[in-house]
């Protein structure tokens, strides 16, 4: 019976599980590597297939490009920043589907982890977010004027011993750190989630109690169900991170206070 | 032995189920009041659904920092 093999399942399962070995034996080339390649393949091929020969009656391709393109720049770029707001669409939109793409392949079989669900590539993109938004107030209000607009509030001066300190912590540090661990975070807990679920299956359906054993179908259930979950959570991760971005755009955009 | 109970496993699991409770009632709070002003208010549903999702996450990324934390402060 191959329940006496699936005992030896890691259960509880821990952060080194989702670490997959090197593959082919080289250092640097691992699943999440290999899986984020596969992701600007596929976001670089869709678009460039799908604009290559743009009709004004669209095809199905072209609409679909066109409508991921046009929700970001109405919905996120016009929306949040405002008519300014329009150039820097495009660096939206592309995060915004690259993070889509990269989600959902934590749910793709035998791909089943998002790279994402990495610190590195977050925190990769966050860093993009945090140097252009860093660079847009430079280049609006002056060095000296973007670091006056980002800590300072008009409030009475005694509140301003309180309010400067959080306000520099919240602008030069806490923004880019929850920007990247909110995408990790989330992606790294619902493929947790996902095993968990899943071992736990097998773990029940190794227990001692013969009458532990059906309970294993609900774990899997749970599991299938719980994958459903991680759809929507995939698409809104990318959706509020790229709405983030935005966010931080504006305020640092904004005419002062 | 002078101690009354003791646990086995995980500490930092029960942290973090103690570091859920906010950010689960505020995230309840903020998906509440969207409902509620949307059914106030049908038209503006399209012009509140932005903040809904900006105060979702900001609340959200505390609990976040309770999963990062009991990783991190082994």
């Amino acid at each position: 019976m191959s329940g006496l093999v699936l005992a030896e399942t890691p259960f509880p399962p821990s952060v080194e599980d989702i670490f997959p070995p090197h593959l082919f034996g080289v250092e640097w080339l691992t699943k999440f590597s290999l899986f984020l390649w596969l992701a600007v393949a596929l976001v670089l091929i869709y678009f460039l297939v799908s604009y290559r020969d743009p009709k004004i009656v669209p095809t199905k391709k072209q609409w679909l490009a066109e409508s991921i393109y046009g929700f970001v720049r109405e919905g996120v770029a016009k929306d949040v920043i405002g008519h300014e707001g329009l150039r820097f669409a495009p660096y939206l939109a592309s995060l915004f589907v690259f993070i889509l793409v990269g989600n959902i392949f934590s749910i793709i079989p035998f791909i089943q982890v998002s790279p994402m669900a990495h610190i590195a590539f977050p925190a990769g993109l966050a860093i993009c977010t945090y140097v252009l938004y860093l660079f847009q107030g430079i280049k609006k209000h002056g060095f000296a004027g973007y670091i006056k607009h980002a800590v300072y509030l008009p409030a009475p001066w005694y509140m301003q011993f309180l309010l400067i300190p959080i306000e520099f912590l919240q602008a030069f540090i806490l923004q880019p750190v929850t920007l990247a661990l909110r995408l990790f975070a989330n992606m790294f807990a619902g493929h947790m989630l996902l095993l968990v679920f899943t071992l736990g299956g097998f773990a029940l359906l190794n227990a001692e109690s013969f009458f532990l054993k059906p309970i294993s179908l609900v774990s899997w259930a749970m599991t299938i169900g719980l994958t459903f979950f991680e759809l929507l959570i995939a698409a809104l991760q990318a959706y509020v991170f790229t709405l983030l971005t935005a966010n931080y755009l504006a305020g640092v955009l904004a005419d002062e206070h | 032995m002078d101690h009354l109970a003791a646990v086995n496993g995980s500490l930092s699991a029960i942290g973090y189920g103690l570091a859920a409770i906010g950010p689960g009632i505020g995230v309840g709070i903020i998906f509440a009041s969207y409902i509620q002003s949307t059914a106030r208010q049908p038209e503006s549903a399209g012009l509140t659904r932005t903040y809904m999702f900006l105060g979702f996450a900001v609340v959200e990324a505390l609990a976040l920092l309770g999963i990062a934390f009991g990783f991190v402060f082994k």
